[in-house]
């Protein structure tokens, strides 16, 4: 499988609280703004036709590293390469005008308030093909109509404003839009969280189906765990900005290996379970000018040691495939 | 299930006024609850879960009316009884968490102030003692530093400690029945079976009778010892939790299990529910309001809505169970 998408040491840190004063400032006296580190040093591939699922806690830079890979943030440091070119270069704001606007698009959390309340739905699904195809006219109606057949949208609803769509028919007009310009890597955050679960089955059986028929990669931002198992090839799972372990979905949902992605997994609901329940204490730790040599998951692991505290471990293979950034990764059968 | 149940609705219909004409929300919803038990409400959105708890704490909108039925709590009809009789017993006998704690919390009030307000309210301990007895409640529900958090307002806190000190508040007096209303909703997996556990926990402490509403059905399966399946304003099954897994006996219980994602089930075996819910507006609905969803459907389940007793406080409303 060849890399479509390769994210290098990405770094996003957001400054904090007020800026230092012009006076502080002319007095040599600002004191540096403390910084937010959303996503510390990620680095991951997404293959042709792969489906890679980010999960983690509110809070863990998911939708951060999500936004960054669709071009809609900047990065402070690291490279997005998308098809061979580094595409973190190209600033945010002019990214809509690039032509690689075409070629990445994305699905938001919630698709009624992703979605215009003054469009149609045949408005926002034809905003795209107008804007960076330029299509108008017939052509344009018969793309729109093709997409809603492919999202299983009734076409009499395209004339329809979002208040008087139901939320999964919602969830499809903002599924055709991201389409629309047949993108070659599609970000889904969430897609279904804000769905019942009838429709959830739809919905996600319909993202299968477009990504067979269409051949697009999938980046799958969502925190429930049993979603991403079913869907993705590949699991990130990520903890205050950092990747504490990835590798095939299958085997990590078997035998996870770090100690939180251990938890995340007790910490789905199941009937008749057995034997006591894995849970975390604690808060995790402050994600503002957090220390490099702490292990971010220090405090709230139980297998926690000196060691934890005082360097952080590195992401490295335990098996094929599987990387793990822990001092005391589970033993996992080769 | 003790002899005796902590709340017993019986045929509960609410009905909201509308321009659009008047929505039957709910009809014939009957539920008990004994003391101790934790009793799951599953179905999807628009189903009544939430409407029948304002329901029963009448706490409905202005534009709902209950329009039939009784809520037996210790000897009061709770649709029956005045405002002043409500006042006294809601957050002292009957407490709710509600859906979202960001909303439901007063922002401008520090959260010790607002579980101690309760406390006064209800006269169950003295003023001076209220402050303590907030950190105290706090430290309950596993707040780490509760004296200085008491300080805190809503805002200054995460998602899941606004949901604790909800809870805080809601169990503050001790109350003999609590229904939470989707209380983790919008919360991680980690920080949801944290807040489920000590809901349990707490439940089991006091012998409190707690009613889950949720949509999350895997989520009531780990922690109701019974589920009641709500599906259009109608209560369409209810039965034990193991037994309403293994042989669920209405077509939609089914459904809604196996549209539920499991680790053992591939995404094409997810069953899909085809079509919506009726419209609760249209002068003549299905008896049946699943009927117009239903595979198994035939003419005579348009006749009246049968709701057969299976032993075990179990029940199916539907002609042709599975």
């Amino acid at each position: 499988m060849t890399a479509l998408l390769e994210i290098e040491r990405l770094h996003r840190r957001f400054a904090i609280g007020a800026p230092p004063g012009m006076l502080a400032k002319a007095m040599k006296r600002a004191k540096p703004q403390p910084l937010l580190h959303a996503v510390d040093d990620v680095s991951f591939t997404v293959g042709k036709g792969e489906t890679v699922g980010l999960v983690g806690e509110s809070g863990c830079g998911k939708s951060t590293l999500a936004r960054l890979i669709a071009r809609l943030l900047d990065p402070t440091e690291g490279a997005i390469r998308f098809a061979g070119e580094d595409i973190g270069k190209i600033p945010a704001k002019g990214f809509g005008a690039s032509p690689w606007r075409a070629r990445i698009q994305m699905v938001f959390q919630d698709a009624q308030d992703s979605i215009n309340p003054r469009f149609t739905a045949f408005d926002t699904i034809a905003d795209p093909l107008r804007r960076l195809l330029k299509l108008a006219g017939q052509r344009l109606s018969l793309q729109v109509n093709t997409l809603a057949d492919q999202c299983g949208l009734p076409r009499e609803l395209l004339s329809r404003f979002p208040h008087q769509l139901s939320g999964g028919q919602k969830a499809r007009v903002g599924i055709a839009r991201a389409i629309a310009v047949q993108p070659e890597l599609l970000i889904l955050d969430e897609p279904t969280a804000a769905l019942d679960v009838s429709v959830q089955s739809v919905i996600l059986n319909l993202l299968v189906d477009l990504r067979e028929k269409l051949g697009m990669s999938y980046v799958f931002v969502s925190h429930d765990l049993n979603v991403v198992r079913l869907l993705c090839d590949r699991v990130v799972v990520m903890y205050l900005g950092r990747i504490v372990e990835q590798g095939p979905a299958a085997e990590v949902f078997a035998n996870p290996a770090h100690p939180y992605t251990k938890a995340l997994i007790a910490a789905i609901p199941e009937p008749d379970r057995q034997g006591p329940r894995v849970r975390l204490s604690g808060e995790p730790r402050s994600p503002i000018d957090p220390s490099p040599d702490i292990c971010r998951f220090h405090g709230r692991c139980p297998k926690g040691s000196d060691r934890c505290s005082q360097a952080m471990p590195p992401l490295a293979e335990v098996a094929p495939g599987r990387l793990v950034a822990c001092h005391f990764p589970e033993r996992i059968a080769a | 299930m003790s002899a005796v149940p902590v709340l017993a609705v019986a045929d509960l219909a609410v009905e909201f006024k509308t321009r659009a004409g008047i929505v039957k929300a709910l009809d014939g919803v009957s539920l008990t609850i004994g003391k101790g038990e934790m009793l799951g409400v599953v179905g999807e959105s628009g189903s009544g879960k939430s409407v029948s708890a304002y329901a029963i704490l009448g706490i409905l909108d202005a534009a709902g009316r209950v329009s039939r039925g009784t809520a037996m709590f210790g000897g009061t009809d709770l649709l029956k009884a005045d405002e002043p009789t409500l006042q006294d017993l809601r957050g002292r006998e009957l407490s709710m968490i509600f859906q979202n704690p960001r909303a439901a919390l007063n922002p401008i009030r520090r959260v010790g102030k607002q579980i101690a307000d309760v406390l006064i309210r209800h006269g169950s301990v003295p003023r001076s003692e209220a402050a303590g007895r907030a950190i105290e409640m706090l430290a309950k529900v596993k707040i780490p530093d509760p004296v200085r958090r008491a300080q805190a307002y809503p805002f200054e806190l995460s998602g899941g400690m606004c949901q604790r000190v909800m809870i805080a508040l809601a169990l503050s007096c001790k109350p003999t029945l609590l229904i939470a209303d989707e209380p983790t909703t919008g919360l991680d997996v980690t920080t949801q079976a944290a807040i489920m556990d000590l809901i349990a926990e707490l439940a089991e402490e006091q012998g409190m009778a707690t009613i889950v509403i949720t949509h999350d059905l895997g989520l009531a399966a780990e922690y109701c010892h019974r589920i009641a399946v709500m599906h259009a304003g109608h209560v369409v099954e209810t039965a034990p939790t193991r037994a309403l897994f293994a042989a669920p006996h209405h077509p939609y219980t089914h459904k809604l299990i196996a549209a539920t994602p499991r680790p053992e089930a591939s995404l094409r075996a997810l069953a899909a529910i085809p079509g919506g819910m009726p419209d609760l507006r249209a002068p003549k609905i299905p008896t049946c309001r699943f009927s117009p969803r239903c595979q198994r459907y035939t003419a005579d389940c348009d006749g009246p809505l049968p709701r057969i007793p299976l032993g075990d406080a179990a029940m199916v409303a539907c002609r042709h169970p599975l």
